[in-house]
């Protein structure tokens, strides 16, 4: 998987490439950890994400939690059907923002 | 059928997962259900590699197997650790809201609403779990 972020004022976007999962997590976990000072607006774009598992899940959960607590916002975007499907399985379809 | 013995171990789960996609692929399966096969796969062999064995480690076996007739792909996990029904669990609770959410508990959950089907048994002191899933039409 690759992260490419992009950050303009308060607002990062975390565009991610191919799968989220039990091995890669932790990757975006670390960076999602050390990324965060003075963002108010969290953006991940999933164009390119393939797929994800729960310890992807896992990670998102923990970000959205972090931007709530830094009174910020987190989004994401672009998502396919594959990833949807998870979401919708999981109940976090109704947790997170998905444009 | 066929079958590959793994390191129960995270840092095996490439290997796994390239174990399982050629052999779907050779099926000629569809990426979407490549991917939800993946899916319960990475939740599976992830739950062996993390919680059966105690630091010791062991021993993570997979079997592939196809039934033409019906179109129907399936995977057998087998290990030797401590027995664990991974269906005896209750499914999670998944109307709760960010804020009361736990960490966890959602592997299993997603694996078993990615495939058609999935058994369990203990047997020769080995767990024996095995997901269906149609592959194709017949």
């Amino acid at each position: 998987m690759t992260i490419n972020k992009t950050q303009n004022n308060g607002t990062l976007t975390m565009a991610l490439e191919g799968h989220l999962d039990t091995m890669t997590a932790p990757e975006l976990e670390q960076e999602v950890n050390s990324s965060l000072d003075g963002v108010t607006e969290l953006i991940m774009d999933f164009e390119k994400l393939d797929y994800i598992s729960s310890a992807g899940l896992r990670v998102l959960l923990s970000a959205h939690k972090l931007m709530a607590k830094q009174q910020g916002s987190m989004k994401v975007v672009h998502v396919n059907e594959i990833v949807m499907e998870v979401f919708e399985v999981t109940g976090f379809a109704d947790i997170l923002t998905i444009e | 059928m066929i079958e590959q013995t793994f390191d129960a171990t995270i840092a095996c789960f490439p290997q796994a997962s390239m174990f399982v996609d050629g052999w779907l692929e050779s099926l000629g399966c569809g990426i979407k259900i490549q991917m939800q096969i993946d899916l319960a796969l990475d939740e599976l062999f992830t739950n062996i590699a993390s919680y059966a064995y105690g630091p010791e480690g062991g021993k993570a076996t997979l079997q592939l197997d196809f039934d033409e007739t019906t179109g129907v792909a399936s995977v057998t996990f087998i290990d030797s650790g401590m027995p664990y029904d991974p269906l005896a669990k209750p499914d999670p609770d998944v109307t709760l809201s960010a804020e009361e959410r736990g960490i966890g508990g959602l592997g299993i959950y997603m694996a078993k609403k990615a495939v058609d089907k999935m058994e369990y048994r203990y047997e020769n002191n080995q767990n024996i779990l095995t997901v269906y899933k149609k592959i194709k039409e017949v």
